[in-house]
């Protein structure tokens, strides 16, 4: 298992020391062209979560290549990329070839924007046909059925997927009765995000055997666990970053305790470890894994 | 190098409509005037950022307006209660300038006593909107006060190097009477520490984090 950090939730360059503490670095959305981003109000703090509408500010591709990336030497480093077309995908892959990094994460879930992506399948497709990078996509869990996409992004060629990313929110102020963010809604991650995540991860990994990285309002290792039981294979921080830059030292320890308790030999045991009982109705790439996981714990229990 | 840390409270104080919250020092740098800390609020997502008011060997002193749930938070913890506190962050005043004048506004006078001590008690105007509000003042001995209908910026500054907080309005009149003025800016802030894009501010006509850039900013800027 690796722990990643959510794209857009931590800058390597300003906090080089937290990018160092996770196992791989995961860029804020690089798009074809520079974008200011939202006007602020930006970000809102809810009961049980935030809002964000950051509206994927960044330098854009040439200016990442030329003067980011090179500061971001040393790290393994994965690249998030956004467009508004697929060809933008297409054009932004490209733009990578032959550059340092570990994988390509499609952000098709920006909460953000109002371009909607073409469909996940055909984004996926034609990045596919001009990169060998390590391909993840990442999803929105609000959509009728993600499972559906998760397999329309394997059957296009994807290498992985990321679940989720925030869904679309709203906050209203206190006296005014007015949006708090200058774009009105945003993306809500934190805490509520938790339950939606395990129930896209669960279904996803029932439905297709890519490698999964699982985010969502992670903050304890109990969290991460969670994410592990239900099929992911890896798992990122997001909000939780913003309190606790700390925080992945933290839940990498606390999730070793609970790895213990639950008697699990190490994180890839627990992967899967929510459908045990119900292995057969498994992707077969999957029920086999779980099978394998389960015959290990077995024998550590044992 | 981001320090997080957690400390024991050891008093709060109400000063007019404002809270005093004092923390042990412990190993905690007081940074320079102007920069902020991440203050954990209880039960609530994501911290607070607060300037340091007042500093002495053992305490740390922060000046907060309970106007949300996370300052009202802040403003009910007790002593003995601890918190997470993460900084100092971001860039401070200048220290360097030959006559320096502070000038701030309502809770915007919070980084203003611990900048007094360091530049050894140069002259500053403080404005309020009420008498109630302008008991902060006591923050600040000797700091001239006025109380709306009067506006700060009506003061004559010729001459002085301004270094100002305050509401937006107050800071961009400053800006304009003095373009060499320091100015200490606040907006919402996630993090801190350039991890969540929040608290982006247009800053030289480009939208920046002003966790990274700031807070202090010059008045050209």
């Amino acid at each position: 298992m690796r722990l990643l950090n959510a794209s857009g939730c931590l800058d390597a360059l300003t906090a080089p020391e937290v990018a160092r503490s996770l196992d791989a670095f995961v860029t804020k959305t690089v798009t074809p062209l520079p974008r200011e981003g939202n006007e602020p109000v930006r970000i809102a703090e809810l009961e049980h979560g935030m809002l964000n509408a950051i509206g994927l500010a960044n330098p854009g591709i040439d200016r990442f290549v030329a003067e980011t990336l090179p500061k971001l030497a040393g790290l393994e480093v994965w690249v998030s990329l956004g467009g508004f077309a697929t060809r933008d995908y297409v054009e932004l892959c490209e733009r990578l070839d032959g550059e340092e990094i570990e994988a390509i994460e499609l952000n098709l879930s920006c909460p953000n924007v109002d371009e909607v992506p073409e469909s996940v399948g055909e984004v996926v497709a034609a990045a596919r046909a001009v990169t060998t990078r390590r391909l993840y996509a990442k999803l929105s869990p609000a959509v009728p059925d993600v499972a559906e996409t998760a397999r329309a992004a394997e059957a296009a060629g994807a290498d992985g997927l990321s679940l989720v990313n925030t869904i679309r929110g709203l906050a209203l102020d206190e006296r005014s009765l007015e949006p708090v963010l200058a774009r009105g809604v945003g993306g809500l991650s934190g805490p509520a995000l938790r339950p939606i995540a395990l129930a896209a991860v669960h279904a996803c990994r029932r439905a297709t055997g890519l490698p999964i990285v699982g985010m969502g309002g992670v903050s304890t290792g109990r969290h991460a666990l969670e994410l592990l039981a239900a099929g992911a294979n890896d798992v990122a921080l997001g909000t939780v970053l913003f309190a606790d830059p700390a925080a992945p030292g933290r839940v990498r320890a606390e999730l070793e305790a609970e790895l213990a308790a639950h008697g699990f030999a190490d994180a890839d045991n627990a992967v899967g470890a929510a459908h045990a009982a119900e292995g057969s109705t498994l992707d077969p790439k999957s029920r086999l894994g779980v099978e394998k996981r389960l015959h290990t714990r077995l024998n550590v229990a044992g | 190098m981001l320090t997080r840390a957690a400390h024991s409270v050891t008093g709060t104080e109400a000063v007019g409509p404002y809270t005093l919250l004092r923390v042990e020092r412990g190993r905690l740098d007081p940074g320079v005037p102007g920069q902020f800390f991440m203050l954990e609020a209880p039960e609530r997502l994501l911290p607070r950022p607060m300037s340091l008011c007042v500093a002495s060997e053992r305490e740390l002193g922060f000046l907060i307006d309970p106007i949300g749930p996370g300052t009202r938070a802040l403003s009910s913890l007790e002593p003995g209660d601890r918190l997470a506190i993460l900084g100092p962050l971001g860039n401070g005043f200048q220290l360097d300038v030959e006559r320096p004048l502070l000038v701030g506004g309502g809770i915007g006078i919070a980084p203003l006593p611990y900048l007094s001590e360091r530049l050894g008690s140069p002259p500053a105007v403080l404005g309020f909107r009420t008498e109630w509000h302008a008991e902060a003042a006591a923050l600040l001995p000797g700091a001239e006060v006025v109380v709306d209908p009067v506006l700060v910026t009506d003061c004559d500054f010729d001459g002085f190097d301004l270094l100002a907080c305050g509401p937006e309005p107050m800071l961009e009149a400053v800006r304009h009477r003095s373009p060499t003025a320091q100015l200490a800016w606040e907006a919402p802030m996630g993090c801190g520490y350039g991890a969540c894009w929040g608290c982006a501010v247009r800053i030289d006509g480009e939208l920046k984090r002003l966790c990274v850039e700031g807070p202090v900013l010059g008045a050209a800027a």
